[in-house]
């Protein structure tokens, strides 16, 4: 126990020793956290400040395109441009100017109008409501809504928009195909003879905390995520400082002592895991008081905070093993700084920070199970959004605390084997 | 004391042998002298006997002791000064010291005291509270040699402790090492300086493409060498004048 706490007092002193050090792991996680939060901060909010320029072609100046304008304008998403040429469109999103350009065609309303009409008169006549005229029926081409999006435009946005005039257009189609019939049945367009509201209507149903509805917002995502991403990145300060015991000789040194090898790497440990919750604390404070003060919702972390320090230990543990490991196994500061930074961010992908498991691919979702990150993750999420208990966390606490003892345990015998040869 | 018994090392993918059957005798409370050109095989003998590396065969003991049996014993037993500063460039001389003097198990005053007292001796004490980045060589080799003794080893191994000091901090070393030789400490010590080594050592050995070549005590060898007047000759009539460069 004297040479652990030995051991750890002597990480303390080199720690400290490195102001600049020290900066970088407590202050670049909150800048981190922050920038982050700010950037996801409006996919969350149903109205936002920030509206994305789009061109507008309107080639039909009729009652549908107006309605289109209209729903594109009240959506609160887009800031309308009108431009009169479709290549000077084209060109602008093509250059990156604009994220999307809506070409909307010549004669849609009369187009849309007509062919509704159609389709009416023809089930009327099938009705036998009105007589049918022997003349062949016009054909009336379907007209082409033509979208023009930036290159670099990213496939999210993309759906969401095609969704979204998808959704907008079916609308109208309905509305018109009603009004079609309200016209042919009867003579007076005041009197109400279909319910056009939607039948079927979504409903999400919630989590509850004390009887009152809890709504997820993008600090209660961002923080967990974001912190675990940094808590991580310990990997990569932690393998430096055994590299650097390495080619300074001190490891030679204290190889050649009657102390184990554990207990050099628990003292490590011991004060690598205070340097994980020192982050994990200030990056609840930015949550908490700094995110409110810069308009970001506040992180909620009553009730929580035992068991949000019990998910931070364990994930402190899982990446301080992790950065034993790699320390251990790498020669040149060279070696494992790259690896280390390019590894965390491996995990984080495949632990879900940045896109959710459940979109990715089968063979993706099968390799994030083993993704320390992922573990991690769901424990943090299961403490902030799901309200879950110890016992919830607890298969992934396990895990975590599994996998620290099994990359301690992997670096401790790799160093002996190394170091017998 | 040491008594090694046909030791080879044949590094892996290296084509020759580092050591080849060496066998050796080093008495109690000897200063011995293991000498040889650049790849001689000095180190890693040294590095065979304070466990760093294991010998591809071949068999030692240390007091009796093996690292087979008696691992823990025997590094309470041994000091190594490594050739390179093993010591933390961030911390004080004197948290350096405490830190590898606690991996012996020492603490709280009797430590602080024998940190002190090891410091005055080597001319460091004002210089304690001083971070080890801003000392000179030849007050890091000090500082190293002390990070050794502070648990009083009984055999005291000193890979080239004189390199890059100026003649001031040799003769404080050479002074320190021989008190304590006489206090009981064997010394085992390899070195280019031969005439260091032929002053300072009770027997000396030369050791050559990792085989011993000659052992004995320093004027012995002088007087047997024809034409030899000190143990740079005997050093020379018996290695050649050749380089020996090696990658």
């Amino acid at each position: 126990m004297h040479k652990l706490m030995a051991s750890a007092y002597k990480e303390f002193l080199l720690l400290i020793r490195d102001i600049g050090g020290i900066a970088i792991l407590f202050v670049m996680p909150l800048v981190l956290i922050v920038t982050i939060t700010l950037i996801q901060d409006s996919t969350f909010k149903t109205v936002t400040d920030a509206k994305i320029p789009i061109l507008v072609v309107n080639n039909d100046q009729g009652n549908v395109s107006e309605t289109i304008l209209k729903g594109l304008e009240e959506s609160n998403t887009f800031e309308v441009n009108i431009k009169n040429s479709e290549d000077i469109a084209k060109d602008l999103v093509f250059k990156g100017k604009y994220q999307l350009a809506i070409i909307i065609p010549e004669n849609l309303t009369t187009g849309l109008e007509q062919k509704v009409a159609q389709n009416v008169d023809g089930i009327i006549e099938k009705f036998g409501l009105e007589e049918s005229d022997s003349l062949p029926k016009a054909t009336i081409e379907s007209k082409e809504v033509k979208l023009y999006f930036d290159p670099a435009t990213q496939m999210t946005f993309k759906s969401s928009v095609k969704n979204g005039i998808d959704k907008m257009v079916s609308k109208i189609e309905t509305e018109s195909i009603y009004k079609a019939f309200q016209e042919e049945i009867t003579d007076d367009p005041t009197e109400a003879i279909f319910e056009t509201e939607n039948f079927i209507i979504f409903k999400e149903i919630l989590p509850k905390k004390d009887n009152e509805e809890y709504i997820p917002n993008s600090v209660q995502h961002n923080v967990p995520a974001w912190t675990l991403f940094a808590i991580f990145f310990i990997i990569v300060p932690l393998s430096i400082n055994i590299v650097k015991e390495k080619s300074q000789g001190t490891f030679v040194r204290l190889r050649t002592n009657p102390v184990s090898y554990a207990a050099v790497l628990g003292g490590k440990t011991l004060i690598y895991l205070v340097v994980c919750l020192i982050q994990f604390v200030l990056m609840l404070l930015v949550g908490v008081y700094l995110f409110p003060a810069i308009g970001l919702p506040t992180l909620d972390i009553s009730g929580r905070l035992p068991l949000l320090f019990i998910v931070a230990i364990f994930a402190g543990l899982a990446a301080i093993g992790l950065g034993l490991l790699l320390g251990t196994i790498a020669k040149t500061q060279e070696q494992s700084a790259p690896f280390g930074a390019t590894f965390v961010v491996i995990l984080a992908a495949l632990g879900g920070v940045w896109v959710p498991v459940f979109i990715m691919p089968k063979f993706m979702q099968t390799l994030s199970n083993i993704s320390p990150m992922n573990w991690g993750l769901n424990a943090f999420y299961d403490v902030f959004l799901r309200h879950g208990s110890l016992l919830d966390i607890l298969p992934e606490i396990t895990l975590l605390f599994l996998f620290f003892i099994a990359t301690t345990s992997i670096a401790i015998v790799y160093n002996e084997k190394k170091n017998t040869a | 004391m040491i008594n090694i018994e046909h030791i080879s090392k044949k590094y892996k993918n290296a084509d020759n042998y580092s050591l080849s059957d060496l066998n050796l005798l080093i008495h109690e409370k000897e200063i011995f002298g293991l000498l040889g050109p650049n790849g001689a095989g000095k180190t890693t003998l040294i590095s065979i006997l304070c466990s760093l590396i294991k010998p591809t065969s071949g068999s030692f003991s240390i007091d009796g002791l093996t690292y087979q049996k008696n691992k823990n014993q025997l590094k309470q037993l041994i000091g190594i000064v490594p050739q390179e500063y093993a010591l933390y460039p961030s911390l004080t001389a004197f948290e350096n010291l405490k830190y590898f003097g606690s991996m012996y198990g020492l603490k709280g005053k009797s430590l602080d005291e024998k940190i002190n007292k090891s410091l005055e001796h080597l001319g460091l004490l004002s210089f304690s509270n001083k971070k080890i980045d801003t000392f000179s060589g030849g007050m890091k080799r000090r500082v190293n040699l002390i990070a050794s003794i502070l648990h009083n080893p009984k055999v005291l191994f000193l890979d080239e402790p004189t390199v890059g000091v100026d003649v001031q901090s040799k003769n404080v070393i050479i002074e320190f090492l021989q008190e304590l030789n006489k206090n009981g400490t064997t010394i085992i010590y390899t070195s280019h300086h031969l005439n260091e080594a032929e002053t300072f050592c009770t027997r000396v050995a030369i050791i050559d493409h990792g085989k011993l070549i000659i052992k004995g005590k320093p004027k012995e060898l002088i007087e047997t060498s024809k034409g030899s007047h000190n143990l740079e000759d005997v050093f020379i009539s018996i290695t050649g004048k050749a380089l020996r460069d090696h990658a």
